[in-house]
């Protein structure tokens, strides 16, 4: 697609819809979810399913942004409220890894109650355990089949599992669980497994008390026996590296490619959150009689100005290494280093612009009857999950230097 | 809608410009910087390729295929060759785009066939002034309308003053707004002084005295109408985003091959964290100020209002060059300080882009 910046007809519709729905259906209970912190946001819930669901206006058959208009989309919504967002009934990333790694036969399995279950349902992908954060190859929970029942039995605990609660909880619903097959064979005996919603030997343990994104429902998960059958498995039961190479493998790899698709998200999310902060910001400053004189001679700028210019500048940068990321990701193209370098770049810039926006408020952006210190809390988590700040710099650093993760660790 | 691809024709041009900056521009990067001369060779060289003259208007020689976008993509391409060379190579434009967008017609017919034609032609643009407090909108040099002409009185400085006949553009405050007035190189008045400045060494620049300069009504850009100097300023500023992205990319890269191939307590020193991490911010950073060139670029060619836009990209770009080229000096320890190798050139180079106002025009 030749370069250009104006967003297709579908991307705007999207936006504006949107739009609509942060400001309507999300700001004005920001704040409730956010201090109810363990409660389902049932109003916000049941919006969703019986309505946002539905999708935005929009010509589905016009050529359009594709990967882009999903980024358009959580943008906006966290520009609403990035608690809500994630906890809104969807399949999330235990979609996107089912989408990634799935048969068609799967895909149609586990996607179906999402069409059709007369009440919300959630996914959930459960990865991180106490011992294992980045280093999602060390994780230690296990998978052994069970060749009398045809069964995978699962055992470990997973911490960090975002929407586990209703995942794990509410039928229907399934979280994909990230176990270990072998683990003489490390990263290679690793796959990922579709564990159904109230499955026997899945406990919820615990959900976390939380800076921000409080509204998010992040779950311990406990695994004691628990059973699942043969076709649960996503891609392929080989392990690689023993013997021959199975092809088509999607194991590891398949894993961790769903970050391709995911982190574009993510980072459209953190710029949501950004521009909802920046956007108060400048606000605020318009109704004190403060403008931005984007044409001033430099030593004429006030220290806001510069400051407000330079986030707005970085928020920009990385909303367009975002839209570029997800356009690659739309096309079938690798994105890999693009993915990264957007995540990167705005889980850092809106962890800085949310709390600069704090700053120049002073005891406003202090106070709990704005949402400008909630947005700084929200953000930061952005510079964590899908890959720390530092995850990603070292993908990046790997791509530009052409190295392997044996050489860069 | 949405896209990141540069057209065939767009890649074409780059890939000759770059082809061109391999083979002639980049030789001549660190010879230019001691001589404090520009390669004429290269200048005619350039030439030839009509990366100027392709945008100017087909009615007075030119290829009538103006876009902003990819003059912006050229401009990182000479810049990630060599700044100084990539600013002479580009100066026929701080005529031809003023000259172009706001010239009367008889401007137009006595100064851009000139540009247009088989022979390198540079072009001159007076904006800076030696003082921090400057401003572009607001020259402390005056414009001063007297009988049948008008008088100009001021100074500037880093006003590229390349070898060739054709006049310097200076602006001057008219009546408290600013405008163009198209000055001989030889007016009565007029005293170029070459300089020294901590970066661009390889760029003849020069301060311009003013005192009592006198030049006849029809010098005045664009005659009664005028010329309107904020909206060249949001060129200038786009260009110099893009010539800025174009050197910090060759600075990123000559940090990123020394870390690969440098030992230290026997491994290259990019398999340490502490380098690796440093240049994944560097790409970084480069990416995310050229998509907001290329934003900006875009929309100038769209006709659409691009001030804003335009300043965060040249401020973004600016931050991002002073970062990278500093980052590369670091990267290289000792040797990025010494002049056998480029870096400490670009770092003098980037330390300059907040005054490196309309320094090339798109």
């Amino acid at each position: 697609m030749p370069i250009s910046f104006e967003l297709s007809k579908n991307s705007v519709l999207a936006r504006e819809h949107y739009n609509k729905i942060a400001l309507e259906q999300m700001r004005p209970v920001s704040r409730e979810a956010d201090t109810r912190e363990h409660d389902l946001p049932q109003q916000w819930v049941d919006f969703w399913w019986n309505e946002g669901r539905k999708g935005s206006p929009g010509d589905p058959t016009a050529e359009g942004d594709g990967f882009v208009t999903v980024c358009i989309q959580a943008e906006e919504l966290c520009f609403g409220d990035a608690g809500l967002y994630l906890r809104m009934p969807t399949a999330a990333l235990g979609g996107s890894a089912v989408g990634a790694a799935g048969t068609p036969e799967q895909r149609e399995k586990f996607m179906e109650p999402f069409k059709s279950s007369p009440h919300p349902v959630w996914g959930a992908m459960a990865i991180t355990e106490p011992g294992a954060g980045s280093d999602s190859a060390a994780i230690e929970s296990t998978a052994d089949f069970d060749d009398a029942t045809q069964e995978w039995v699962l055992n470990g605990t997973k911490i960090f599992c975002t929407a586990g609660d209703g995942a794990s909880q509410v039928d229907g619903g399934f979280v994909v669980v990230w176990a270990t097959i072998d683990k003489s064979a490390g990263r290679g005996g690793i796959k990922s497994f579709v564990v159904p919603a109230n499955t026997p030997g899945m406990e919820l343990v615990g959900l976390e008390k939380k800076m921000g994104i409080r509204a998010s429902d992040t779950a311990t998960l406990r695994f004691d026996d628990c059973r699942v059958p043969r076709e649960n498995l996503l891609g392929s039961a080989e392990v690689r590296g023993k013997g021959k190479k199975p092809s088509g493998d999607k194991g590891f790899k398949g894993a961790m490619a769903t970050f391709d698709a995911s982190r574009p998200i993510v980072a459209a999310m953190a710029v949501g959150v950004g521009r909802a902060s920046l956007d108060f910001l400048k606000e605020e400053l318009a109704r004190q009689g403060v403008t931005i004189r984007y044409d001033a001679a430099p030593h004429e700028l006030t220290a806001i100005e510069r400051d407000v210019m330079e986030m707005e500048a970085e928020l920009q940068g990385a909303r367009l290494l975002t839209w570029r990321s997800a356009q690659m990701m739309g096309q079938g193209k690798p994105n890999n280093l693009e993915a990264s370098m957007a995540k990167a770049k705005a889980g850092l810039a809106v962890t800085q612009i949310t709390q600069r926006a704090v700053q120049i408020l002073g005891p406003l952006g202090q106070s709990q009857k704005l949402l400008v210190e909630k947005w700084m809390r929200d953000a930061k988590i952005n510079d964590i999950f899908e890959g720390t700040q530092q995850i990603n710099q070292l993908i990046v650093a790997r791509r530009i230097l052409d190295y392997s993760s044996a050489m860069l660790r | 809608m949405i896209g990141f691809d540069p057209t065939d024709e767009q890649a074409l041009i780059v890939e000759t410009v770059r082809q061109f900056v391999v083979n002639e521009v980049r030789p001549e990067s660190r010879p230019c910087d001691e001589a404090h001369a520009l390669s004429k060779d290269v200048l005619t060289q350039a030439h030839e390729l009509g990366l100027v003259a392709n945008g100017l208007p087909e009615t007075h020689g030119g290829g009538g295929e103006r876009s902003a976008l990819t003059s912006c993509l050229i401009a990182e391409e000479l810049a990630w060759g060599d700044l100084s060379l990539a600013i002479g190579i580009l100066s026929p434009s701080l005529l031809g785009v003023p000259v172009t967008d706001y010239g009367t017609e008889a401007q137009q017919a006595s100064l851009l066939p000139t540009l247009c034609s088989d022979s390198f032609e540079p072009g001159s643009l007076a904006i800076v002034e030696p003082r921090f407090d400057f401003n572009p909108l607001a020259p402390t040099t005056t414009a001063r309308k007297d009988g049948d002409g008008y008088v100009l009185d001021g100074a500037k400085c880093l006003v590229p003053w390349l070898d060739g006949s054709g006049p310097v553009l200076v602006v001057a405050s008219d009546e408290g707004r600013p405008q163009a007035f198209v000055v001989p190189r030889g007016a009565k008045g007029l005293t170029a002084t070459p300089e020294r400045n901590l970066g661009l060494a390889g760029l003849p620049t020069v301060e311009l005295a003013l005192a009592g300069v006198r030049v006849p009504e029809d010098a005045r850009l664009g005659g009664a109408a005028g010329a309107d100097i904020a909206a060249l300023v949001d060129r200038g500023r786009v260009a110099m985003a893009a010539a800025a992205v174009g050197m910090a990319r060759a600075s990123f890269e000559l940090a990123r091959d020394y870390a690969k191939e440098r030992e230290a307590f026997g491994v290259p020193i990019a398999t340490k964290q502490a380098i690796a991490f440093k240049l994944a911010d560097m790409a970084i950073e480069i990416d995310a100020a050229r998509l907001l060139a290329w934003e900006a670029a875009f929309l100038l060619d769209e006709g659409k209002p691009v001030t804003r836009e335009a300043r965060l990209a040249s401020d973004k770009a600016r931050r991002t060059v002073l970062q990278v080229a500093d980052g590369a000096v670091q990267v290289l320890g000792g040797h990025g300080y010494i002049r056998d190798y480029l870096p400490e050139m670009h770092l003098r180079n980037a330390g300059g882009f907040q005054s490196f106002e309309a320094m090339s025009l798109l």
